[in-house]
């Protein structure tokens, strides 16, 4: 597991990744699903990134998130 | 239906297309009843490659600076491009209709499936211009079997857009056999198109399955009002000289490859995507809602408790499932969704049992959320008599938004409105000021249909409204009305609607998610780069004749993980796909670089065309409050703890101040964001300060006409160079 204390909440015992350039506090075992639920993220063609490496759709349910890490959950644009 | 009197004609011999042009162009007046073919040179391909381009160039020539929409010599010019009428890749049959529109007075450009354009390509035109005004009703007819164009007399008179559509391909297609009636399409407008300004044009195809024919319609900027205008309740055009390679493609075989590897694509993913093919563009019903985006009660608001209730899965089931929902030939997409066995409960159709075509996303939400309604049935009649009376949906739902928030704050009440009562949500009064709409005697109805930039002044003028707070509330831009997104909370997307040609048609740029969930927007100068990017990008389908749905409503399995996140979202496969068809088609050479250089040509062109008329500066690309962030309390407090953010972000401390205070600053803030974008995308795409693309700009783009580079002189200020 990566340690990055730099990310980690000060004076406080929370653990956090980074989604889409904003923290949200990280829990043991979670994956990107939990992420994207979390986040009320209800669209179809996401893409993600986890440190820059890219999660297949197919993975979602099953890839953990590592603490510390640094998420992007791309909205692929659609619509208009 | 008898047999109709043939007022002037012209006989011709009909080219056949060729690497997907014609090489020939039409002109009809039907004023004085002149008939034109005209010549497309190489020099008018290069530069403005086909469908809106040459629609921009043919009027151009056509029209003076100072024409205005109901002048004679406006056009309303139908071009498809050189990719219309291909059948291999799914999405190749959309025109584009150019006019000078009547809410703008500035050129406008829309698109429509259906069947005319690809048509129209193969009785012998890349483009059909119609001008001038006709005494009386006409119809105008394009017969490539018969070699000829006439101009004949108008039986109807009842010229609503199911009548007339259902009479034409009875009358056109061969006597007892109906599925000939394939072979025709028709364009019309409507009732309601004569006296508002929201007229749209629906354009037919005939739908072998329900034999019946079906309406698809380039619905925005008044088209349908220009074709009432000159007095033409039907364009026509018939041909059998109809097949999968009429367009005489370079490399038939690409074209089948590309399109079979789409196919596959669109059959094994779209149910897990964006399910297009079951529920049509509903799917963003409950999307916008959760993501703040759903127009509510005049964009007030971006979600709403009752949002499941126009949920698309609640549409999904009043749509005929399992039929090959296709605008054109070969769509796999099938997105052109409809209801049959409607029966329309009120209205001059009461009691029919019809087939709706849509609703679609704006539609479901501009006559929905936005007029504080959440009833599909509803929604679904509206759709029908807005289409059969010519009306668009979208300025039609952004318009009454606006009527019934004055109403609501007490700007209009029901003397003005004629007995009305037009809260949010009174669907009763909303449906009776729509039928209003559709005949067009009633005062305070036509008022309405002339659009929210003209409602300003006369609400003011004639019931002493307010003005400050309807321009504050007002969701327009141009002229125009906004397109059924809640901006409020992109940057990036103020200037994806009110940066662009024409008004806030959402066309250009759709940015919110890049910009506002992606985070992948954060200086001035990334949003500058995408406001210029995708707006060329996107106008490339408008010169070629090509549905934007199957570039990136579909995606291939890897897209995502196949290229980095800034890049995945223009979808580069489908991106390499359109070079190669249209290198298949033509017979050219072009890469994606050369792609966007053809759309920036035309943008560019059509900038200082805005110009040459009159607009086409800084102060035209106006924004409303209401664009900006929440202008009263009631919506500040929607989204207290989210807003209190906002403002604090900007470096105001919350505390202690009122909701309407804390509107207040942060829409100051707002306002000097705005300058700065304004700034950034200018420099971007090459433009002054007061928006005018330089002639360097121009020049670098080999669009440095004489006559364009005249316009962009005789405008241009030194102290507004950068
Ligand atoms: S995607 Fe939909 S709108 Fe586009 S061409 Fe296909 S059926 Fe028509």
């Amino acid at each position: 597991m990566k340690n990055t204390p730099s990310r980690r909440t000060s004076g406080s015992s929370l653990v956090m990744i980074i989604v889409n350039g904003e923290p949200m506090e990280w829990e043991e075992g979670m994956t990107v699903r939990d992420i994207i639920d979390g986040k009320r993220y209800v669209f179809p063609l996401l893409a993600v990134w986890v440190d820059h490496v890219p999660v297949p759709r197919d993975r979602f349910d099953d890839a953990t998130v590592p603490d510390g890490s640094n998420v992007q959950i791309i909205h692929m644009i659609s619509g208009g | 239906m008898e047999k109709m009197k043939v007022l002037a004609e012209w006989t011709y011999v009909p080219a056949k297309p060729f690497r997907g042009y014609t090489g020939k162009t039409l002109k009809v007046n039907v004023g004085d009843m002149t008939f034109q073919s005209k010549d497309v040179s190489e020099e008018m391909k290069e530069k403005f490659t086909g469908g809106r381009g040459f629609g921009l160039k043919l009027l151009w020539d056509s029209v003076k600076d100072t024409t205005r929409w109901d002048d004679p010599e406006n056009e309303i010019v139908i071009s498809g491009g050189p990719l219309c009428g291909v059948t291999q890749y799914p999405g190749m049959g959309k025109f584009y209709a150019v006019f000078v529109s009547p809410l703008t007075n500035q050129t406008y450009d829309s698109n429509a499936g259906g069947h005319f354009g690809p048509l129209l390509k193969f009785a012998g035109f890349d483009a059909i211009e119609v001008q001038g005004k006709a005494e009386k009703d006409v119809i105008v007819l394009v017969d490539a079997d018969e070699k000829k164009v006439q101009i004949l007399e108008s039986p109807f008179d009842d010229v609503n857009a199911y009548t007339v559509t259902e009479a034409l391909h009875e009358y056109f297609g061969k006597p007892g056999d109906i599925n000939d009636r394939r072979f025709v399409s028709v364009v019309t407008a409507g009732k309601g198109a004569e006296t508002s300004y929201w007229g749209c044009l629906n354009s037919s195809f005939w739908d072998s399955h329900r034999k019946l024919p079906r309406l698809k319609q380039a619905g925005r900027g008044g088209g349908g009002t220009i074709l009432r205008d000159k007095k033409i309740a039907a364009l026509v055009v018939k041909t059998h000289d109809l097949s999968g390679t009429a367009n005489n493609p370079a490399d038939v075989g690409t074209l089948t490859r590309l399109g079979a590897k789409l196919h596959n694509e669109i059959l094994t993913l779209d149910a897990e995507q964006c399910r297009m093919r079951t529920v049509g563009t509903t799917h963003l019903n409950e999307i916008m809602n959760e993501y703040h985006l759903l127009p509510t009660m005049n964009y007030k608001f971006g979600q709403h408790p009752d949002a499941d209730k126009i949920h698309s899965e609640v549409y999904g089931k009043m749509f005929t499932q399992g039929i090959a929902d296709g605008c054109w030939y070969g769509c796999t997409m099938a997105c052109a969704k409809a209801v049959d066995g409607f029966t329309l409960k009120t209205g001059p159709w009461k009691g029919r049992k019809i087939t709706v075509d849509g609703p679609e996303y704006e539609t479901a939400a501009g006559m929905g959320p936005n007029v504080g309604v959440f009833d599909p049935e509803w929604t679904t009649e509206v759709n029908f008599y807005a289409d059969h009376y010519g009306l668009d949906t979208i300025s039609l739902g952004t318009g009454i938004a606006f009527v019934c928030e004055c109403y609501e704050l007490g700007l209009i009440n029901k003397e003005h409105t004629n007995g009305l009562d037009l809260r949010f949500g009174n669907k009763a009064d909303i449906l009776e000021l729509l039928h209003r709409l559709g005949e067009g005697k009633d005062e305070f109805a036509l008022m309405v249909g002339k659009g929210i930039h003209r409602m300003k002044d006369l609400f003011a003028d004639h019931f002493g409204a307010d003005r400050d707070v309807m321009e504050r509330i007002g969701m327009e831009g141009q002229g125009i009305e906004v397109s059924e997104y809640v901006p409020k909370e992109s940057i990036a997307q103020w200037g994806g609607y009110f940066l662009t040609l024409k008004g806030p048609q959402h066309d250009e740029a759709w940015l919110i998610f890049m910009d506002r969930v992606n985070k992948q927007l954060p200086t001035f100068e990334d949003k500058a780069e995408a406001l210029h990017y995708f707006p060329n990008f996107r106008t490339w389908f408008s010169l070629t004749g090509v549905c934007k749905l199957p570039w990136n409503d579909i995606e291939p399995a890897d897209n995502a993980t196949s290229y980095p996140p800034q890049e995945a979202a223009k979808v580069p496969e489908h991106v390499q796909n359109y070079v190669e068809v249209f290198n298949a088609v033509t017979g050219k050479n072009i890469d994606k670089d050369e792609l966007v250089l053809q759309s920036e040509r035309v943008y560019n062109f059509q900038r200082v065309f805005q110009l040459r008329l009159g607009k086409g500066t800084r102060k035209y690309h106006n924004i409303p409050d209401r664009a900006l962030g929440p202008v009263w309390a009631d919506e500040w407090e929607a989204r207290e703890e989210y807003y209190d953010n906002e403002l604090k972000a900007t470096g105001i401390d919350p505390a202690g101040l009122s909701s309407q205070d804390k509107c207040d600053r942060l829409l100051k803030k707002r306002r000097e964001q705005w300058e700065e974008l304004v700034d950034a995308v200018y420099k971007r795409r090459g433009w002054d300060k007061n928006g005018i693309p330089t002639v360097k700009k121009l020049k670098s783009l080999g669009m440095d006409l004489p006559e364009v580079v005249a316009t962009v002189e005789k405008y241009a200020k030194p102290e507004d160079q950068w």
